[in-house]
């Protein structure tokens, strides 16, 4: 089809539409850059004193910190059941096993707030309310299906033909594993571990539910700063996640690339 | 065990721990949850004829439909133009654009919508800007009503509209289109009649998608709301923490998951379901 007139304007729409998802986002940096004790623009003057405020406070550092050990346990966690499960699915390939991927995918697809309620509703009478245990446990359940997604997605282009191969030659199952399958997901492996560290970083839903005192991640935090809606520490937290978020997304576009030409060659 | 192993497939050893951990720590206690609607406070549908009783509820409901609705459309029409505009162009300029929609998929959600309450408030900088520029005398209410809800979700549901119409415009065949153009039919001809009904599998899966996810969203609407816009998320929320209500709350609950179910059993029909988080994950 030539580019007509309607294509044109369509181009230009869309990169308004693009423009609108992501700038909206940018008004945090001024704000953390304000001299004032609340939320406002600055006006000519700029600070640093939120920033400072974020990384002495004493409460806003344990909660980088307990975020932190929550999501790399969540992701280790539920890339490892994850990948597991994958491969084990891949293996088995029946009727029954599309079925289990199916309803293993539902996690990431019922509401959060029902995932939340459900959540509560157990860890009440299990006395996970409030631990690290019963946040990385929801965490992972929640993760995991991403990582089932992109392993699996590496397992589709990975031929079955090695596998036959490596145990013709006399590998174990384990070894076969270890030393032919597992090297050649390893970009989907890396890629759900991701996805997963930031899913269980970024959680609020649920982290509302079944958090309270002793557990108090960055995100529930924000939503506190959030909703009281004065204190600009908020503001500085929000560019230190945006930032972040920048390196993640450059990691994970190197780590696709590498995927992509590893499937070229 | 080689007995067993002609019997089981080896596999589901290794499928089982994660498939036992989802049983009984999530479907469980979410069976529970379809039990309580219809046992507590007492057995029988009391909780489900509280829809028909006061309109409180079903307000509630309502709002949240209609919110989801309007969310939903805006999202694919917008999704729709941006997925079309990445197909339809060089490949260095759909790098960037699919750089911007990655990106703004990845940021927070609480730092969208911390954004938003900067931007949208009454003292916010969308306000000061149009009273600067005198295009508005008084400050408008952008926030603590059903427009901010809106744009928040809008804002935040395009990302997720336009990953499956790529998926489905990227399989169609160019040449189609060409033979359309050739065999006599205008521009906006092939578009309707031709292009439109072959990404129809992507607009399903993409509407469906955004309206599911929508259905449950708590974030958003629950801070540029402001309490204003009572949707059944937060409802949930606050018969859960506050009042104490496991009922009504799990009545709800019922309804949501029902409804989603049955609109992700449409979507299989149309997409592999896969597929469509498959383009979201990459």
């Amino acid at each position: 089809m030539k580019p007509g007139l309607f294509s044109f304007f369509n181009r230009v729409g869309a990169w308004v539409l693009l423009l609108f998802l992501v700038t909206p986002a940018l008004i945090a940096i001024p704000v953390s850059l304000t001299p004032k004790r609340f939320l406002s623009m600055p006006q000519g003057e700029y600070s640093l004193r939120h920033f400072e405020k974020l990384f002495t406070s004493e409460e806003w550092l344990s909660s980088f910190f307990q975020s932190g050990v929550i999501a790399v346990s969540c992701s280790a966690l539920a890339t490892l059941l994850g990948t597991l499960c994958a491969i084990g699915l891949w293996r088995v390939s029946s009727r029954y096993s599309e079925l289990v991927r199916a309803f293993l995918l539902l996690p990431l697809i019922i509401p959060q707030i029902i995932s939340a309620m459900a959540f509560y509703r157990l860890w009440i009478p299990l006395g996970l309310l409030d631990s690290y245990a019963g946040l990385i446990l929801a965490h992972t359940i929640l993760a995991a299906p991403m990582v089932l997604i992109t392993v699996s997605a590496s397992l589709a282009t990975f031929d079955p033909k090695l596998e036959q191969a490596s145990k013709n030659l006399g590998a174990s199952n384990w070894t076969t594993m270890r030393r032919v399958i597992l090297p050649s997901i390893r970009p989907g492996v890396f890629a759900g571990a991701l996805f997963a560290f930031i899913l269980s970083w970024d959680e609020i839903v649920v982290t509302l539910f079944i958090s309270k005192y002793s557990v108090y991640t960055l995100p529930r935090r924000m939503w506190n700063g959030i909703r009281e809606n004065t204190d600009p520490t908020v503001a500085a937290a929000a560019v230190i996640l945006i930032a972040i978020t920048l390196i993640a997304f450059a990691v994970s576009a190197v780590l696709s690339r590498r995927n992509a030409r590893a499937q070229a060659e | 065990m080689q007995a067993l192993n002609r019997h089981i497939h080896p596999g589901w050893l290794i499928i089982a721990p994660l498939m036992l951990m989802v049983v009984a720590l999530y479907l469980g206690p979410i069976l529970n949850i379809l039990w309580l609607s219809v046992t507590d406070p007492e057995p029988g549908f009391s909780n489900y004829a509280k829809l028909t009783e006061g309109d409180a509820l079903i307000r509630i409901v309502w709002t949240t439909v209609r919110i989801c609705i309007i969310t939903t459309l805006f999202s694919v029409i917008f999704g729709y133009s941006i997925a079309y505009a990445m197909v339809h162009c060089h490949q260095r300029q759909k790098t960037y654009m699919l750089t911007l929609l990655l990106v703004s998929f990845w940021i927070s959600i609480l730092v969208r919508t911390f954004a938003w309450l900067m931007l949208l408030g009454r003292k916010g900088l969308v306000n000061v800007t149009l009273e600067d520029i005198g295009l508005i005398a008084e400050p408008v209410a952008f926030m603590r009503n059903e427009l901010g809800v809106l744009i928040g979700m809008v804002h935040y549901m395009i990302p997720y509209a336009v990953l499956p119409l790529l998926v489905s415009m990227q399989s169609i065949d160019q040449r189609v289109m060409d033979a359309s153009r050739n065999l006599g039919a205008s521009g906006s001809q092939t578009f309707w009649r031709v292009y439109l009904p072959m990404t129809m599998p992507g607009l399903v899966a993409s509407t469906l998608l955004v309206f599911i996810l929508s259905l449950g969203f708590y974030v958003t609407p629950a801070v540029l709301g402001g309490g204003k816009v009572l949707m059944v998320a937060e409802y949930i929320s606050v018969q859960l923490l506050v009042t104490l209500k496991w009922g009504t709350a799990a009545m709800l609950a019922a309804i949501m998951l029902i409804g989603v179910l049955v609109m992700l059993w449409i979507m299989s029909r149309f997409m592999k379901l896969s597929t469509v988080f498959g383009g979201a994950a990459r």
